[in-house]
């Protein structure tokens, strides 16, 4: 029992701090709001990082490293609210490619689409299998989707270069998400893997999902919580500090304590889908669960503390609000993943 | 010290809970068997549990064992607390003395104190109560006004004045308390941590019946106490700082194992499978209360391994000591609310004949955000401490 990150991966982390608070400024969101690009010229400093191939195989050129090394990597993302698709590409996508390649799936693709993740030169969107027809996140601009799509023996995953789908945009809160509706021809050339081995893929892959993207609202929570504490130390009513009124002190604590424990469920999780436990599903479940909560919690209580000026386009707490509202819902919202938790639960006994 | 993140326990600490599992299986009283530890009755019946622990050396496995203990680790504590709540064993009726003033005695104990105490403490021999709140200092505790006055022709401290809310306080044969010994100090400056035998000449319990009618508190009434100098734990006027510590002992990683809530969590799901059977639509309606309390049980386990896991790497545990209370207390109440709610008609059932672990445990959960320091203490500590927020 040692549930720690290693001197390592904390350095790993510090360093990625540094360069995304130099590189992903809120100004640089904003810039990424007016023109959202999947690979922008910081994705490339995070591929020269290793940051965008941790998950890859070395083979492959990336740094063949698991969950726990990334999920301290995505929640500075989300501190950042960093609009590459770092989430995606490296934490759902790369890993699913990894799956199938080590399985030993018959596809010449897969190698060069590992390559290409690690080289910083291919983002990846992968659909949620759990809602068919709901558009992409990411798919606006992705080089590589990873679809579903129903077949002869039941679903199938699918990898479709962007040159043979069309992906029409949706208009998102967020325009960073990059929405997109694919359509596009599901054939013998596009499947990567069907029947059972789909449905494993397709639920590890969930699982992973909700696992990154919760340490993403880690990040995002952290953010909010720590903008809008500064902010209660700065502004003044009634000649004191709003942050000395325990009004206030007690909606921002509520919402430190949620965050605090919401943390080593997502790190716990993260561990399970590494090592393969029986748990990692049911893990992943609470995972979600907790930092949805958490971060919409953290989001709530950070307006309310701003108050109007919070409400504004001016500051730029609206940034980390929106990410984190559609975050809270994708991949599964806290109540879905409760009452998955529950199934299992119950299955269990 | 880099090793890989690794939520398995070890081989060793694996064959230490077997050990525990075998030798609590073979001597448990049957659940809920013993009469309550807030009664005379009980309070004997669970001393004579905690003797038994203590025979084979289950009462405080982490001590040293000069003082009764297995000398075993946090991890290893927390493996047994498993599988002491796996077992539904009795309650612990010496808490206060094992989970709080140990650990504070371990740091600020002379070797004479911790010889003199620890045994008998281990073997549930001498039980302790708390003598903190007042009627005039609960949530602000430094606005205590019970006073000790040197006398040195006595050799020792004569303490007045009244103290109240001391859980066990009622049948319980020591207590420690602050008491003012400087009453023109700083108000957190002028305070000393005393160790106190109840049957001093000039000490008055009188029990004050709880909200289930039994007797868990007591108002404790100080007439010229005198208490001698060998029994001031820590240093004359830095009390304080020595019940800070107890303080963080109760709302950190010692009080509250997190089995207690893991348990009873498994419990909720047992009883959600058990309603779901009989009243579908009344079960449904609780599904997500269901979960949320699992779900928070469940982050109270991890973490918990992960403030152990930094304890052992020799950081400490600070001002999230505040959330950890926050986080256990209203657990507690999440598990019992919602079996409460999935029971419905059934839930007030109590009284003679009826066993209503249920409500007892909705009951004790609700004194939770209560004791320990209010809950809208710790909010401040966690917004102060952690955030920096100012001070009002």
């Amino acid at each position: 029992m040692h549930f720690a990150f290693t001197e390592q991966q904390l350095e790993f982390r510090d360093a990625v701090r540094q360069v995304l608070a130099k590189e992903c400024t809120t100004d640089a969101v904003r810039a990424a709001y007016d023109a959202p690009l999947a690979r922008s010229p910081r994705w490339a400093t995070l591929a020269d990082l290793g940051v965008a191939g941790l998950t890859v195989p070395e083979p492959h050129g990336g740094l063949g490293l698991g969950l726990v090394d990334l999920v301290p990597l995505v929640e500075e993302a989300g501190r950042v609210a960093l609009p590459e698709p770092l989430a995606t590409t490296t934490g759902i996508a790369a890993p699913l490619l990894a799956d199938l390649d080590a399985a030993g799936t018959a596809d010449a693709r897969i190698g060069p689409w590992l390559d290409g993740v690690a080289a910083g030169d291919l983002a990846v969107a992968v659909a949620d299998g759990r809602w068919p027809g709901a558009p992409v996140a990411g798919a606006d601009g992705a080089d590589l989707l990873l679809l579903v799509a129903d077949g002869a023996d039941g679903r199938e995953l699918h990898g479709v270069d962007a040159s043979s789908v069309t992906v029409t945009p949706v208009p998102s809160l967020d325009p960073t998400r990059r929405l997109g509706t694919p359509v596009w021809a599901p054939s013998p050339d596009t499947v990567l893997v069907s029947g059972d081995r789909a449905e494993a893929h397709l639920a590890t892959t969930g699982a992973r999902a909700a696992v990154v993207t919760g340490a993403e609202l880690l990040g995002l929570a952290d953010a909010m919580i720590s903008l809008t504490a500064a902010y209660a130390k700065d502004r003044h009513q009634f000649g004191v500090p709003i942050g000395s009124f325990q009004a206030v002190k007690h909606l921002l604590a509520g919402a430190q304590v949620l965050l605090e424990f919401a943390r080593p469920v997502v790190y716990g999780a993260a561990w399970a889908l590494d090592t393969g436990s029986p748990d990692a599903s049911r893990a992943a479940s609470v995972a979600k669960a907790y930092a949805s909560d958490a971060a919409t919690e953290a989001a709530r209580v950070s307006l309310q503390v701003h108050g109007a000026i919070g409400y504004t386009w001016e500051c730029d707490l609206h940034l980390f609000l929106k990410r984190t509202w559609a975050l809270a819902e994708a991949w599964g919202s806290a109540d879905d993943h409760r009452a998955r938790l529950l199934d299992s639960l119950l299955a269990g006994r | 010290m880099d090793r890989p993140m690794d939520l398995h326990f070890t081989d060793a600490q694996e064959a230490f809970r077997a050990e525990a599992r075998e030798w609590l299986s073979a001597h448990v009283p049957a659940p809920r068997s013993l009469p309550s530890l807030d009664t005379a009755e009980g309070f004997e019946a669970h001393r004579a549990w905690e003797a038994e622990l203590a025979a084979d050396r289950w009462s405080v496995v982490s001590w040293p064992q000069e003082y009764g203990g297995r000398g075993v680790g946090i991890l290893e504590w927390l493996v047994f607390e498993e599988e002491y709540w796996r077992a539904q064993a009795p309650l612990r009726v010496s808490q206060n003395g094992v989970f709080l003033l140990a650990p504070t005695m371990f740091e600020f104990g002379t070797e004479a104190q911790k010889s003199r105490f620890l045994p008998p403490m281990a073997t549930a021999r001498e039980i302790w109560c708390q003598g903190w709140s007042e009627p005039d200092a609960g949530s602000d505790l430094a606005g205590i006004r019970s006073r000790a006055r040197r006398s040195d022709a006595e050799g020792g401290w004569v303490l007045s004045g009244q103290k109240t809310w001391a859980s066990r306080g009622a049948f319980a044969e020591w207590c420690f308390g602050l008491f003012r010994t400087d009453p023109d100090a700083e108000r957190h400056r002028g305070l000393t941590y005393f160790l106190i035998d109840m049957a001093t000449p000039g000490v008055t319990v009188r029990p004050i019946p709880q909200i289930d009618g039994e007797t868990g508190f007591a108002e404790l009434f100080f007439e010229d106490v005198l208490v001698p100098d060998d029994l001031v734990l820590g240093d004359v006027g830095r009390g304080w700082n020595v019940a800070m510590a107890t303080a963080g002992s109760e709302r950190g990683l010692s009080l509250r194992s997190p089995a207690r809530y893991s348990r009873a969590a498994d419990r909720l799901v047992d009883l959600y499978a058990d309603r779901l059977a009989h009243d579908p639509d009344r079960a449904r309606r609780s599904a997500d209360a269901v979960a949320r309390a699992w779900s928070a049980a469940e982050a109270y386990r991890l973490n918990t391994l992960w403030t152990a896991t930094r304890v052992l790497d020799g950081g400490s545990v600070g001002p999230e000591a505040s959330a950890n209370k926050i986080h256990w207390s209203e657990t507690d109440l999440a598990i019992h609310r919602a079996a409460l709610d999935l029971l419905g008609p059934g839930a007030e059932l109590h009284g003679d004949g009826v066993d209503a672990p249920w409500l007892d445990g909705y009951l004790f959960a609700l004194a939770g955000p209560i004791y320990a320091g209010t809950n809208e203490i710790q909010r401040n500590v966690v917004a102060e401490r952690m955030l920096g927020l100012p001070r009002a």
